[in-house]
């Protein structure tokens, strides 16, 4: 994974609720093998309208999409992440996240910072107002910063050192080979097989 | 203090705790499907990794397959290219593999519990959102991402946040018509797609205890809807009695091991939720969406509502839009929504209970005229219960369409899809914009709201159909 620190861009405000996986990326793209080339499938239905934001020339280029609550319901699709960074996007800010979406999002270093709504308003009619103003989302100082705006966020200590680090969670993993061993070795008879035999 | 199912089942797979780290967990059961696998298997091979344990993973093909004509070649390339991907990672890899024609091919949430791999107390993972359904039978069962299914191929465990506890009590009898369906819907509806998110929601009460192995898989299924990580029921005799004689449950000597086991893990008394929620099941009645997600729901007999009448700024701009997308107009009765599609299927209702409900309903009715309805077994298996039973010459003398079992038009990755602007009635989970295919819009509803609306052209409930329709002699 790519490891994140800090990130400064443009940004593309969304305001919409319940933004669903579905609309991040429309189901017949997930017929393709690979973790590239979804660009074009991002928010596919919504950009074909041309006043739809991402279609606006001076959006061109932006980084970070500032969205509105619940952002990434539904399917577990991870295609939904692939497609925003496949984009161009390094982060995206909202006030709440769908569990899996935000789970795909750090184990691919798209980082995804949860604010208060109130801050996303204003970081709203910020780059809605100014749309070269630019934000950075800063993963060492847990900081998101424009003009006008500086916000602590959280993040658990442990994904922020994975995220920082650019690590591989297969590998950590791999390093408690012993423990996993030791728990298969106690794990009762009755439980399902898959093969018989 | 006493531990909740959710906790007991957690504890029991914790493979390594360390301070400031996730659990690792262990997982029991691995399902694979042919779309979110393809990268995971990639993975592996990038960096010389092998499946760990083969004997706890097992493999289906359902969102891309074609529910006509599956003895001929599949049209779409690009689907065809990704069902042999998965035929190919699964022999290189000895994943055991159920393919299109196989009898044990479907849904993969059908397939596991029918074939009695989902047993109480286990975790189980899978590619997909619904894998909440096998939390029907006090499983741990929860959807992930690709990068996540590599992860358990190659370790069989995975790192896990910790999640809180939520109890959704449903207490009481639900009346007549009113099914697993119309309660998860009045659910969602009542705490909204993100009022689960960092929960494993426990469904308790009378009204949960006396719904079948089935029903249960339907609630627990739509969890993943209000935004939960989980959602679990504590394994009772209905689970046992579901489960016995499975050709994956246990026999002899351990299947005595594992009831005792299974008996251990229903919520203490004294066992205290984060969270909890408390749902009066006589007060329900059918129920469907007007909107583009699944909480924007109603009952049947009330009107779409006006997004005035939302407090919440961003709850009334979201009904709007809905509105705009849905074609509908605040204050038109739900029941003069006129649709021109019925999909019975998936894997929130493409059981055999499900499609009995519905054959009940269409025996010795038709189909109203123009109106396409689609019939789609969650499996082979149901496929094949459902023949014996005839109840796909019910569906097909009623005018319907009666189909191969996969997903279909629940999320239209293969043919069936609705067009722009075609309107469906559909038993599936989301009612998401251009789900079902691009601009088609989507009402929620019961197999038994499905199967009357099909007869009369508007979303209907059967009691609607005995004053109004009765049976032809």
């Amino acid at each position: 994974m790519e490891a994140f620190t800090t990130h400064t861009g443009r940004a593309v405000p969304l305001r919409r609720s319940n933004v669903d996986t579905d609309q991040i990326i429309p189901a017949h793209w997930l017929k393709k093998v690979t973790r590239n080339g979804f660009e074009d499938g991002l928010f596919e239905a919504w950009r074909k309208d041309p006043s739809f934001v991402l279609n606006h020339p001076e959006r061109e280029g932006a980084t970070v999409l500032v969205a509105g609550p619940d952002f990434g319901t539904g399917s577990s699709r991870e295609h939904a992440v692939w497609a925003l960074q496949n984009y161009g996007f390094k982060a995206v800010i909202s006030s709440r996240f769908a569990d899996i979406f935000r789970g795909n999002s750090l184990k691919n270093g798209l980082l995804t910072v949860i604010l208060p709504q109130e801050t996303v308003e204003r970081l709203w009619k910020l780059v809605e107002a100014d749309p070269a103003a630019e934000i950075t989302v800063d993963l060492v100082g847990r900081q998101v910063r424009a003009e006008g705006v500086t916000a602590e966020f959280e993040l658990n200590e442990n994904a922020r050192w994975r995220l920082l680090e650019g690590l591989d969670d297969i590998s950590l993993t791999l390093q408690n080979e012993d423990a996993v061993s030791a728990y298969e070795a106690g794990r009762p008879s009755f439980k399902p097989r898959t093969l018989q035999g | 203090m006493g531990r909740t199912l959710a906790e007991k089942v957690w504890e029991d797979h914790v493979v390594r705790r360390a301070e400031g780290e996730p659990d690792l967990l262990y997982i029991d059961l691995h399902l694979l499907h042919e779309v979110t696998s393809p990268q995971a298997f990639d993975g592996l091979r990038l960096s010389g990794r092998t499946v760990r344990r083969t004997d706890l993973t097992i493999a289906t093909e359902d969102h891309n397959t074609p529910t006509l004509d599956i003895d001929k070649p599949i049209a779409d390339p690009v689907s065809r290219t990704q069902l042999e991907t998965l035929r190919k990672n699964c022999a290189e890899f000895g994943v055991r593999l159920h393919p299109l024609g196989d009898v044990e091919q479907g849904v993969v949430h059908v397939v596991g519990p029918q074939l009695g791999l989902t047993q109480p107390g286990t975790t189980v993972v899978c590619g997909d959102s619904h894998t909440s359904t096998h939390g029907a039978f006090g499983a741990l069962a929860f959807g992930i991402g690709t990068s996540q299914v590599e992860h358990v191929l190659a370790t069989q465990t995975l790192p896990l946040a910790p999640f809180r506890t939520m109890a959704i009590t449903v207490e009481g009898e639900l009346p007549d018509g009113v099914t697993a369906k119309d309660l998860i819907l009045a659910v969602i509806s009542r705490i909204g797609t993100g009022g689960g998110q960092g929960y494993v929601i426990e469904y308790r009460g009378s009204a949960i205890r006396n719904l079948s192995m089935e029903a249960r898989m339907t609630v627990c299924n739509m969890s993943i809807e209000a935004g939960a990580r989980a959602g679990m029921i504590a394994p009772d005799e209905t689970t046992f009695e579901y489960l016995k004689g499975r050709p994956h449950a246990p026999s002899g000597d351990d299947w005595d091991a594992a009831v005792e086991y299974w008996k251990t893990l229903a919520t203490d008394e004294d066992a205290v939720f984060d969270h909890e929620v408390y749902i009066d099941a006589s007060a329900l009645s059918p129920f469907v969406t007007w909107g583009t997600n699944p909480g924007q729901g109603a009952p049947l007999s009330a009107s779409v509502p006006d997004p005035a009448s939302f407090d919440d700024e961003s709850d009334r701009h979201a009904a709007e839009k809905a509105l705009e997308y849905m074609g509908l107009t605040a204050g038109q009765p739900l029941r003069d929504i006129a649709v021109d599609t019925v999909f019975v299927g998936s894997c929130t209702n493409g059981r055999i209970e499900d499609l009995r409900s519905a054959a009940s309903i269409l025996d010795g009715r038709r189909v109203a005229e123009g109106l396409r309805m689609l019939v789609v077994p969650g499996s082979v298996r149901v496929a094949l219960q459902a023949i014996e039973e005839g109840l796909d010459k019910v569906f097909t003398a009623a005018g319907a369409e009666w189909r191969h079992a996969g997903c279909s038009m629940c999320l239209g990755m293969n043919p069936d899809q609705l067009a722009p602007g075609e309107r469906s009635a559909s038993t599936s989970n989301r009612n998401f914009e251009g789900r079902q295919g691009k601009g088609g819009r989507t009402h929620l509803v019961s197999p038994q709201v499905a199967a009357a609306t099909a007869v009369l052209g508007h979303l209907a409930s059967p009691a609607d159909l005995d004053a109004r329709t009765p049976v032809e002699a």
